[in-house]
């Protein structure tokens, strides 16, 4: 039997499980019809806020000794409005658009703006470590994130994800208020808030002093957080937070998770990680004979 | 523990030498700076203002390198200000680097995109025939016109220099100067490095003449790995697919030579 890469997250189709993370690469049209071409399933953009925002000044982000990235790049964007006009263009690409905002009125405003685009869904950052009153400030009041979601699934048509991390409120209980307000999938996990500090200056690198740790070591606790979220709930999951291989994005199949996406691993193998990874995968379901990635969903859970 | 290039590493400044006004050249001692290839770049942390790109300049002596900056929004002029004995963070070295033809060379530059071409220069053969054209507005701003005669010494070659105003070298643009090298001598190859209109028009040329050329890109930069996307030109990223590009690529890029995107990622006119 012939393996397929396509896979579904809930009532989003995709060709392909490896995704672009939100806030990696994300500004230009162009260089999402590139990843597209070299492999990527979808691409995530950028969180998209009311207003351009410019972000933090550098340094945003610090490579980790032991590996991995501490960033806070402040959530810089073009905002929702010029945005929209670049990718009414898009043609072919499964683009989700990255949403960011700290009440109901903005997400409502936003998803508006995109109405002419083709967009394959939303993915509401309730998770950013690092920028005030919104993402994981967001998150960590489910009260809000039922609002949030509840105007959201009533403004559009579009699949709409969460995308969650780890704040002062169980992510689960985030995740929880979400899917009790109609959401269609989880992206689980964002950065993990974090520091470095420079021992000969002694200060801070980060101009933010606080940012998100991304790359290898998170992975383990994405994996984790995952098969929880999979155990308690029955949701679609995208899995997020260290993935450099295709062995880690197995992992992430069998915790629960019916796509992934990349970050840092795109900074640090470039373009071609995509693909690299998307063979990786197939040749294990040949190797394992299966033919679908949903076959090898949630399986690690049995035991 | 091999170096984690990625990992900041703090340098002292050992040495300052002003080169115009508004234009320094910074010394500091560093084995992995030393030895970039002409084009590399790194991700300088000046403590308490930011951390920007900078091309690695070279020095006479052995296990140092340096940085040249001109003093212009408050980033460059916070690196710019640093005296003796301040200290800087670096990480890198990251970005390609130029694809050095032999025979019959020419470089373009101007300002600080001087730094990369200085440190091509050294890697040139004795039997390479070397053009160095150096724009500037005017007299005061020339930099690296005796240095470019020193690391080319031993070689068959030329320096010229033009000035806007005329005040010093050829009167006009550095391109009208290409145009008139290129209609006299075919090039193995041409580089070219400093503002974006400049090598615009010297990649225009070289490709309508089908000589081999490359420019040195620069776009705001946050992270310099290829996460952050803030210095995408259409579908290539300055700090992984560059900062050098080639001509024959250059020439599909419709955002090359038009526009650049400012902090927020909104593309704006040159």
């Amino acid at each position: 039997m012939e393996a397929k890469l396509s896979t579904s997250i809930g009532p989003i189709q995709l060709q392909r499980p490896v995704m672009l993370a939100s806030g990696i690469l994300g500004i230009s049209l162009d260089v999402f019809n590139r990843l597209y071409r070299e492999g990527a399933g979808a691409v995530v953009t950028k969180s998209l806020s009311k207003e351009p925002w410019e972000g933090y000044p550098n340094p945003t982000i610090f490579g980790v000794k032991g590996g991995g990235w501490i960033n806070a790049v402040g959530l810089s964007n073009p905002g929702a409005s010029n945005f929209a006009k670049m990718i009414e263009q898009n043609k072919d690409v499964p683009i989700i658009v990255s949403l960011v905002g700290s009440i109901p009125e903005d997400f409502e405003f936003m998803v508006n703006e995109f109405s002419n685009c083709n967009l394959a869904g939303f993915e509401l950052n309730l998770s950013c470590p690092h920028v005030a009153k919104v993402g994981l400030e967001v998150g960590d009041d489910p009260e809000l994130v039922k609002k949030i979601v509840t105007t959201v699934k009533k403004s559009t048509k579009v699949p709409v994800i969460a995308k969650v991390g780890l704040g002062t409120t169980h992510y689960l209980d985030t995740v929880g208020a979400a899917i009790d307000s109609g959401i269609d999938a989880i992206t689980a996990i964002n950065t993990v808030r974090s520091m470095a500090i420079d021992t000969e200056t002694q200060r801070p690198i980060l101009s933010n002093k606080f940012g998100g740790l991304s790359g290898t070591p998170i992975k383990p606790i994405a994996l984790r957080c995952v098969f929880e979220i999979s155990s308690k709930y029955k949701i679609p999951i995208i899995g997020c937070g260290g993935i450099s291989n295709w062995e880690d994005a197995v992992e992430f199949f069998l915790a629960g998770a019916s796509a992934i996406q990349l970050g840092s691993a795109v900074g640090d193998r470039w373009i071609e990680v995509f693909n690299e990874i998307n063979t990786g995968i197939l040749d294990y379901m040949k190797k394992k004979g299966f033919s679908k990635i949903e076959e090898m969903v949630g399986l690690a859970k049995k035991f | 523990m091999p170096r984690n290039f990625n990992h900041t590493t703090i340098c002292t400044i050992e040495k300052v030498v002003d080169e115009t006004p508004t234009v320094r050249t910074l010394v500091f001692s560093d084995e992995v700076m030393s030895n970039v290839l002409p084009g590399q770049f790194a991700m300088v942390w000046v403590p308490g203002i930011n951390e920007l790109p900078m091309s690695v300049m070279i020095s006479d002596e052995k296990g140092k390198a340096a940085f040249t900056v001109r003093k212009h929004g408050p980033s460059s002029t916070g690196l710019f200000n640093l005296g003796v004995g301040e200290q800087i963070g670096v990480r890198g070295p990251y970005g390609n680097s130029f694809d050095l033809k032999h025979g019959k060379i020419l470089l373009v530059g101007g300002g600080t995109g001087l730094v990369p071409l200085m440190r091509l220069l050294t890697f040139v053969e004795p039997s390479d025939d070397v053009t160095v054209l150096i724009g500037a507005k005017t007299k005061e701003e020339v930099f690296f016109e005796d240095l470019a005669n020193k690391l080319l010494e031993k070689n068959p070659h030329k320096v010229i220099v033009t000035t806007d105003d005329g005040s010093y070298g050829e009167k006009g643009f550095v391109t009208d100067m290409v145009e008139k090298s290129v209609n006299q001598t075919t090039f193995d190859g041409i580089y070219t490095c400093g503002p974006e209109i400049m090598m615009h028009k010297t990649v225009q040329i070289a490709n309508s003449k089908g000589m081999f050329v490359q420019a040195s890109l620069e776009r705001m930069m946050k992270c310099g790995v290829g996460i952050c996307g803030s210095c995408c030109v259409g579908e290539d990223l300055v700090c992984k697919d560059g900062t050098i590009f080639s001509g024959d690529h250059l020439s599909s890029n419709k955002e090359f030579g038009y526009f650049y995107r400012n902090k927020a990622g909104i593309l704006e006119k040159y």
